[in-house]
């Protein structure tokens, strides 16, 4: 590539990038700049605009404004396969892959035009060798791991020669020995003048591999730096921002009883993207907010199935509520304990969609509520008083009295679930990304109700990624990183920093907490 | 300009309730179009078709006498599929139903008592829940799907009734056809009036009415249909996927069974190699025709039973082939499944916003 290599220029130029969904800006001004022959990292916590830029430079999403430029002319790329065209090739987390076909079968149903099989499996054997992938074409894919999953994809990418290639967070679901084997490709690749934008949010690996990082938070670049240069911490800050919060918070009587202690909680993943629980043990006294912070897919949805009884634990112990051991207990017998449950989700988990309000309130409610089912016959009067008596004390916007719950905007509906909980006066509560896709003022709302149950109270354990939302509300902090929570840490005695280090995994080695603030 | 749907806020109750309206119409239209390119008069067809059947007391009897099953089965199979449970084998519970209560008759045939009846319907009804057991099982001990082992079981039931009739339980004074007795007056159904309706009917109004309620008003119902719509929330709301299957698959093939026992101790009278025409396969499109909602499947119901009426009148006066029957039930199911496409979606025309890239929009 000896053209590229005596080019001073760019390759790929992304200037004032803008793009908005609807109200809210999830790029903001975003400028990009990637030479032929580098490893380019794009580092950010999750909602920091990382996923969003490359799908409009991958042509998955049309960008409000701003400008790409490919080797200094401005483009369009009007989707994937123009991209494709361009010589843009993007690894997805998420594989496209058809498990009933071979490994050949799936990268020519990939493939623009005619094709020859025989031709074909020759050139896979080819470039997977030339490149340390190792892949037979003849092999099922439901027969393979999920890195060798992954090398189809890259394998797919590579017969099309990209220049430029996106990996999105490729180690997320690789094993460490995985992960060093890919370095080795995208070095290589990088050696051939391919560039590379690698997204992550792994700071040690991003050191070690990266020549250059553009920084996101909050839709917006923080900074531009050469990350052999920096520290796993000056990363992180520059990740998950620096500006001094004010801490409210009074440090809790520590006689409160403990009204959910996990104890040892240990369980194995689910499927190829789940995320095992390693021995993770967490207690929630009365009158407090506990938060866990952390990176999303790193265990929050696997240790909220497993709070809620949705997900049963091999030991009875391992969870306890209200000082009741209930680990094998589901989630019926959890809420008759006085626990309330909002997950993440809202349609289709904590809500139907094509249900009224009042039909959503029986099902999270029928067991709880003595007087809502008679001999099994459900009492629609009193199913309706419940709704309405949330919709008013929630502030609940709806056009009609009983709308459908998909009738419902996100903000709104999240208020209704999470009001339908709490309507209960539940002695526990706990809550997944409380204020997810929400709009500010419901999300005030939510952070408000969260608080004032704790102080008349209740136990509260609130599992986020919005870190302002968690210095806002939280007494205590946990961090989860790889399915292992941290220690808690007083809120007032850590900083963003050291939040930062520990979602990065610093307590995944053995040490007991990460860094804490002086 | 280009014709596209673009999905409904909500699901839309209007269309829920005129897309059967258009189904059937386009089952007529689809029809007449049929009966033209065989060189028929399609005005004249399509009347002796749909509209002869209903026209004298006679066959109007013999309609509901063809409905009682249809309703009977089709009630149950709108239970289990709002639960997004695929009962496909109603027609092998139906067999087995008609087995296990004609077992009294047949083994003891002189034992003349009032429980005899009551009895037959018992067992009838415990042999349709047997037989649906095992997808049931199958499905939620090992993961099997529903659809291929209950549509499966089908033939192993009549295969069994095959055996049963040619073999062990084939009448000694029937001239070596294969048949079983025939059943006396106090182990057949009761004849409703002077016609042939029979108890039948009324315990399929029963059904309907029973079903309905528990749909509408039960926590049970509740289960069910959350279940069939997001089975994460039904996890959530505490409910057990598969007690909802052991149910679902517990009310289809005990009123299948009922239904079977019904028509062997009623309008057939006796086992025989063939008992039903297809009546639990076709009481499928008369759940789906209605809506799944036990007390539209009442109306759907008499719909089929129109179809069976007519494609037999129509072989006769006509003398097309009576395979007519399942072409014009074959459609009406088609023309459902393509028309409910409406309730969650509405037609436009035009330009599609954001064109080309509308897809791959979402929210990060």
């Amino acid at each position: 590539m000896s053209e590229t290599s005596t080019d001073p220029g760019y390759l790929l130029e992304a200037i004032g990038i803008v793009k908005r969904f609807g109200d809210f800006t999830a790029n903001d001004e975003v400028s990009l700049s990637l030479r032929p022959g580098t490893i380019h990292a794009l580092l950010g916590e999750n909602g920091a605009g990382k996923s969003t830029l490359v799908k409009v430079i991958y042509g998955a999403l049309q960008p409000s404004g701003g400008e790409l430029r490919w080797r200094g002319r401005p483009v369009s790329v009007a989707n994937p396969a123009a991209a494709r065209r361009l010589g843009i090739g993007m690894v997805f987390q998420h594989f496209s892959l058809f498990d009933a076909l071979t490994v050949a079968e799936n990268i020519a149903l990939a493939l623009p035009g005619a094709f020859d099989r025989e031709a074909l499996a020759a050139r896979i054997v080819e470039v997977s060798q030339e490149y340390g992938l190792p892949l037979a074409p003849d092999a099922l894919v439901a027969d393979l791991s999920v890195g060798e999953r992954q090398r189809i994809e890259i394998v797919r990418c590579l017969l099309q020669e990209p220049r430029l290639l996106i990996m999105d967070e490729p180690t997320a679901v690789l094993t460490p020995q995985e992960a060093d084997q890919l370095f080795v490709t995208l070095r290589r690749l990088a050696g051939e003048g391919c560039a590379v934008l690698y997204i992550s949010h792994r700071l040690e690996e991003v050191k070690r591999l990266c020549h250059h990082a553009t920084i996101l938070r909050h839709g917006r670049v923080t900074a531009n730096v050469d990350p052999t240069q920096e520290t796993a911490a000056s990363l992180a800050r520059l990740m998950v921002g620096a500006d001094v919060h004010e801490v409210r918070t009074e440090a809790r009587e520590s006689e409160d009883a403990v009204m959910l202690a996990v104890s040892d909680l240990t369980l194995p993943a689910e499927g190829p993207f789940g995320v095992r629980l390693h021995d993770i043990s967490l207690e929630v006294r009365t009158g407090e907010v506990v938060a866990i912070a952390g990176v999303a897919g790193n265990g929050q949805t696997e240790l909220f199935d497993a709070l809620s009884g949705e997900r049963l634990a091999p030991a009875e112990a391992s969870v306890a509520l209200a000082g009741m051991p209930c680990g094998g207990q589901g989630i019926t017998a959890r809420r008759r304990l006085g626990a309330a449950f909002v997950p993440e989700e809202r349609l289709g988990h904590s809500a139907l969609p094509s249900l009224e309000l009042s039909d959503n309130v029986l099902l999270t409610r029928h067991a709880s509520d003595a007087e809502m089912v008679h001999a099994g016959f459900v009492d629609r009067p009193r199913t309706r008083e419940v709704s309405e008596r949330v919709v008013r004390a929630f502030d609940v916007r709806t056009s009609h009295p009983n709308p459908q719950a998909s009738a419902l905007s996100g903000g709104n509906l999240q208020k209704f679930v999470l009001g339908r909980e709490l309507d209960r006066s539940p002695r526990i509560v706990v809550i997944n990304q409380p204020t997810w896709g929400v709009d500010a003022g419901a999300a005030a709302l939510i952070r408000q109700a969260l608080i004032d149950m704790a102080r008349a109270g209740a136990a509260v354990l609130v599992i986020s990624q919005d870190l302002d939302e968690i210095f806002e509300i939280a007494d205590r902090i946990a961090v989860i990183s790889r399915g292992e929570l941290s220690g808690t840490h007083a809120a007032n005695s850590i900083d963003r920093e050291g939040i930062g280090l520990l979602m990065a995994g610093a307590h995944e080695t053995g040490a007991a907490s990460g860094e804490r603030a002086p | 300009m280009r014709l596209w749907l673009e999905q409904r806020p909500e699901r839309s109750r209007a269309m829920s309730v005129i897309s059967p309206l258009i189904a059937i119409a386009l089952t007529v239209i689809a029809g007449a179009i049929i009966f033209a390119a065989s060189g028929l008069d399609p005005l004249r067809a399509l009347f002796i078709y749909f509209v002869e059947p209903v026209t004298t007391l006679w066959s109007i009897e013999e309609l509901i006498v063809k409905t009682a099953p249809l309703v009977l089965i089709g009630v149950g199979l709108a239970v289990c599929f709002r639960a997004n449970i695929w009962n496909i084998g109603a027609e092998g519970q139906l067999t087995v139903g008609a087995i296990a209560g004609a077992s009294v008759p047949i083994l003891a045939p002189h034992w003349d008592s009032f429980l005899v009846l009551p009895l037959m319907l018992l067992l009838g009804t415990l042999g349709g829940m047997a037989w649906a057991a095992v997808p049931a099982l199958l499905r939620n001990r090992f993961g099997v799907n529903e659809i291929l082992t209950s549509l499966m079981l089908v033939y192993v039931a009549q295969y069994l009734l095959d055996w049963l009739v040619r073999g062990p339980w084939r009448d000694p004074g029937g001239y070596n056809f294969p048949e079983s007795i025939e059943f006396q007056a106090w182990q057949s159904l009761p004849t409703l009036g002077a016609g042939r309706v029979h108890l039948g009917a009324l315990l399929a109004l029963i059904a309907v009415a029973l079903l309905f309620v528990f749909m509408a008003r039960t926590l049970k119902g509740f289960e069910i249909r959350v279940s069939g719509e997001a089975p994460r929330a039904a996890a959530f709301g505490g409910f057990s996927r598969s007690r909802t299957v052991w149910l679902c698959f517990g009310i289809s093939g005990g009123l299948a069974g009922l239904a079977g026992i019904c028509e062997v101790a009623g309008p057939v009278g006796q086992l025989q190699p063939s008992i039903s025409p297809g009546y639990g396969f076709i009481a499928i499109i008369v759940a789906f025709l209605g809506r799944l909602n036990p007390v539209v499947v009442l109306l759907a119901g008499l719909v089929l039973g129109i179809s069976y009426l007519g494609g037999e009148s129509a072989q006769i006066v006509l003398g097309i082939s009576g395979k007519t029957t399942q072409v014009f039930q074959g459609m009406l199911l088609f023309f459902i499944l393509a028309c409910d496409t409406l309730i969650r979606y509405r037609l436009r025309f035009g330009r599609r916003p954001g064109a080309g890239t509308a897809g791959a929009e979402q929210a990060p």
